[in-house]
């Protein structure tokens, strides 16, 4: 085996060129009367072929399996090749039009062509070596130099160029071939088989862009040295080689500053080599990083809290289309046949590779012929593993294996409760599944890849996967005290929820009981919530209610130890169950909100606009003390910043002490069962309705942006107070004044902007480093080494933790001694 | 004036590996010198604990996620 230790790019020769073609091409025209491609032309039989069933006239080969083989083409006179213009200017500064030197001594440049470009070395006035006064050489885009006022000739150019000594060449690190191939005398004539052209329905041949440049070439050239052999003027031999350098250049690059755009007939700007490579759309960016791939669908989403997590929904025109090949054994013939039968395949494959698309004419045909050397593509169907994914896949778990369920309509379905880890909501987004084409993937699917096997983030170690909203209040509410059920009661709550589950010989049950019948038998935990301490004992719920801390993506303590305890099914069934049980029950209780929820009585309201207008008439006094210069300044702060931050913290201060008020006070409804559960909320959300909105801001500061010295043309100038700067001393509920509107929309816009600016920054930062960090891997000493065996951390994360194993990143090493000494 | 650069604290604890010591590194690590991380000649530390080319430093700073990590880096030249 050889080790490549370096790769050189470098130009072709006209010798290279010549050795690579085996067509010389020497007409422009294409096809005969006959339709048959012309020999000679460009598009010669023997440069490859590209229709179906011919065989290549060079190498035998058919369609796919010819690689295409290139052609030259003499060209009359040289012609400059636009991609290397600056470097000939370069080289033509430097080199002495005597004695062809390199006009540097004593200089030795490394990095090759860059360091010729950035060698802006003033040409030198005499050459060092023979002392002959230079000319001043100029260049003029796209492609023309001038020595003085005279134009230099691509032909005059190549002279000088091809005596420039190796050794001078070597000394500015030119490197990659010689710089008189820098203009170009034959030039190759790639292959069809990268310029194929197409047939239109009407039989009509339409060529490629490349292919009408190269006839234009070719066209020209020949008639160019066609004026040469009959000795032509000059200025009409000029005009001809004008005109061949000029399709050469768009030929290779048709977006040139200082020439223009070579048009197709219809007037679309033609496609050159660098457009096919460069940009998005471009050969590296479309083609070889992104790839389109076969076997995958695309739809909207849409929630199904009956589904597990572990499944999706599939509709039924998408599972008709996607198929799976299955090898046909003679374990297995019997139920292909059935399948076959009942139209649940789409395709037959015989041994002798032939495709058979089965319709139902030839089914029944089929069904005799198959055998257990065939193979079929079956339609996607309830159990098969399919990878489901939502862009931008930013971590691992944004692409998952589920299982599928074919479903009637046109989205796609799937568990609200796997919606965190994609990033997902259903307000029209998209998702894309892919069915797995071997064994192997599948296998490698289901063993890694699978929900059930992806709760724990790789990140911080908790639940991705867990209840949220109504599951959480209903659970929440569920394991309260006031719920109890009679026997027929409870079962009913279970037949809804679909739960089974053996009802132990009893009467009531509380919310409680009901719950615990999801809970493990081994479950033993205690942990604080909101109000009071969750207990459980031997899977029995003791005490507590149950709230987003236990049960909820991200917090879901519960969760955590259930799939320590019983592993990935277990905590899959825990997730499916207790979110169907907290809907199920907030169905028969109801849920609702309303406007008296946020009601406080009067004295109540009395107090809260006390404490509201006691913070502004602080804020007041210390805007008058400001103004007569007796602010207390805080250390590092001016004056006015001094009063800012006293007055931010005042309002604060007093915001805070309505929001105790109305935490105090509120009637004990669903709003602040909501909040108080982890459903959805907050203390501050609810004193916003029902108190006082507080202080707006712009960059964390008191709004000053708008007119001088004001901030709408209705305040004075100069006025401090806080009613003119974005203070909202009422809640949402009594509505707000137009200035206090005003302020809440700016606030609103700011948070607007902040979050697509930094969504955007934040993802590319996140690419790079992901990129910079893509081949770094945990080996088996825990150690973290990159691709090259470099070692990056001794052991993983300094602390050798797999936040996956872990609770929330930290090892409970109390329960690990409990467990290992059996407690 | 001189300034006893180990003594503050955002220098973390810096020794020098011994011979055997650096051995029995390697050998655990199954692993060559080169593919230890580096640390040049040049840097102020390993000036003030004068450690030459080709040592090892075992440098036992503060972690975020352990308390203590242990990091080793190889003298460069340069
Ligand atoms: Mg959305
Ligand atoms: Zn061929
Ligand atoms: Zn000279």
């Amino acid at each position: 085996m050889h080790l490549i230790t370096n790769l050189e790019f470098s130009i072709m020769s006209p010798e290279m060129v010549k050795n690579l073609a085996r067509v010389r091409i020497v007409t422009s025209e294409l096809y005969d009367a006959d339709g048959y491609p012309v020999e000679g032309g460009v598009m010669d039989p023997r440069l490859g072929v590209i229709d179906p069933g011919l065989h290549c006239r060079t190498c035998g080969g058919t369609i796919g399996d010819c690689p295409g083989h290139f052609g030259y083409l003499e060209l009359a006179k040289s012609v400059i090749n636009v991609l290397y213009t600056k470097t000939v200017y370069q080289l033509l500064k430097l080199t002495c039009k005597k004695c062809n030197r390199i006009m540097v001594k004593d200089i030795h440049l490394e990095g090759g062509e860059e360091a010729i470009e950035d060698l802006r070395i003033k040409a030198p006035l005499k050459c060092p070596y023979c002392s002959t006064k230079q000319k001043k050489v100029t260049f003029v885009k796209p492609y023309t130099y001038y020595e003085d006022k005279d134009e230099l000739s691509p032909d005059s150019i190549r002279e000088r160029l091809e005596k420039i000594p190796n050794g001078d060449l070597k000394k500015i690190s030119f490197s990659g071939g010689r710089p008189e191939w820098l203009i170009l005398t034959l030039f190759p004539i790639p292959p069809v088989t990268m310029r194929p052209s197409i047939t239109l329905e009407s039989g009509e041949r339409s060529e490629d862009d490349l292919t009408h440049k190269l006839v234009d070439i070719v066209r020209i050239n020949q008639s160019l040295k066609e004026n040469i052999d009959i000795g032509a003027p000059e200025f009409i031999l000029n005009d001809l080689w004008e005109l061949v350098q000029y399709h050469i250049s768009t030929y290779f690059d048709n977006e040139l500053t200082g020439a223009p755009l070579a048009r197709h007939r219809s007037g679309r700007a033609l496609k050159g080599l660098v457009q096919r490579l460069k940009a998005k759309e471009g050969r590296i960016r479309g083609n070889l990083l992104g790839k389109r791939v076969n076997f995958s669908a695309r739809t909207v989403i849409s929630p199904d809290p009956n589904l597990s997590i572990n499944e999706v929904g599939v509709p039924e025109v998408i599972a008709n289309e996607l198929t799976i090949p299955e090898y046909v054994t003679p374990g297995n013939i019997k139920q292909i046949k059935d399948m076959l039968k009942d139209n649940k395949v789409n395709y037959v494959v015989r041994p002798d590779a032939r495709r058979i698309k089965v319709t139902e004419d030839n089914k029944k045909d089929i069904m005799e012929k198959i055998t257990a050397d065939w193979q079929v593509d079956r339609k996607l169907q309830d159990g098969d593993i399919v990878l489901f994914n939502r862009q931008p896949s930013l971590h691992r778990i944004s692409i998952m294996a589920h299982r599928v369920k074919v479903m009637p309509y046109q989205t796609f379905r799937m568990n609200p409760s796997v919606c965190p880890p994609y990033n997902a909501d259903f307000d029209g987004d998209e998702m894309n599944l892919h069915a797995l084409q071997s064994e192997e993937s599948r296998a490698e699917a289901a063993a890694l890849m699978e929900v059930k096997d992806n709760i724990i983030s790789p990140k911080f170690g908790g639940p991705l996967i867990g209840c949220d909203l109504d599951q959480i209040s209903g659970l929440y509410m569920l394991t309260q005290d006031a719920a109890q059920f009679s026997r027929e009661e409870a079962a009913q709550l279970l037949a809804d929820a679909k739960i089974e589950a053996d009802l132990p010989e009893r009467e009531m049950f509380s919310g409680k009981d009901m719950f615990s019948l999801l809970l493990p038998r081994e479950l033993n935990m205690e942990y604080k919530t909101n109000k009071g301490v969750v207990v459980i004992q031997n899977g029995q719920l003791k005490s507590g209610m149950i709230d987003a801390g236990g049960v909820g993506a991200f917090k879901g303590r519960i969760i955590n130890k259930v799939l320590k305890l019983k592993g990935s099914d277990a905590v899959k069934d825990f997730i499916d169950r207790s979110g169907r049980l907290g809907v199920a029950y907030l169905n028969r209780r109801g849920i609702s909100i309303g406007l008296s929820d946020i009601d406080l009585s009067p004295e109540i309201q009395k107090t809260v606009r006390g404490e509201i207008d006691k913070s502004v008439a602080e804020a007041n006094s210390l805007i008058d003390k400001y103004e007569n210069d007796e602010i207390s300044v805080l250390p590092g702060l001016t004056p006015k910043a001094s009063l800012e931050a006293q007055i931010m913290n005042v309002l604060a201060n007093g915001v805070s002490r309505v929001s105790d008020i109305v935490g105090e006070n509120l009637r004990y409804n669903d709003i602040i069962q909501m909040a108080e559960s982890g459903a959805k909320g907050s203390i501050i959300n609810t004193t916003q309705m029902a108190a006082v909105v507080g202080q707006e801001t712009i960059l964390g500061k008191r709004i000053k942006r708008g007119y001088l010295r004001r901030t709408l043309p209705h305040i004075r100038p100069g006025d401090l107070s806080p009613m003119s700067h974005g203070f909202v001393a009422r809640g949402f509920k009594h509505g707000l004044t137009p200035f206090e509107l005003f302020w809440n929309i700016m606030n609103g816009r700011e948070g607007l902007m902040d979050k697509s600016l930094r969504t955007r920054k934040s993802g590319y930062m996140q690419r790079r480093l992901v990129n910079a960090l893509q081949d770094l891997k945990i080996e088996f000493d825990n150690s973290i080494r990159d691709a090259n065996g470099f070692i990056v951390q001794f052991n993983a994360g300094e602390d050798g933790i797999d936040p996956t194993k872990s609770d929330w990143g930290k090892l409970n090493w109390k329960e690990i001694v409990e467990k290992s000494v059996g407690k | 004036m001189t300034f006893d650069i180990l003594a503050h604290e955002l220098v973390p604890k810096h020794e020098i590996l011994s011979k055997k010591e650096k051995e029995e590194l390697l050998a655990r690590l199954g692993s060559r010198e080169e593919h230890l991380p580096k640390i040049y000649e040049s840097d102020p530390v390993i000036k003030v604990i004068k450690a030459k080319p080709k040592d090892v430093i075992k440098i036992t700073r503060k972690s975020q996620t352990s308390g203590e990590a242990v990091y080793y880096r190889i003298v460069l030249r340069g």
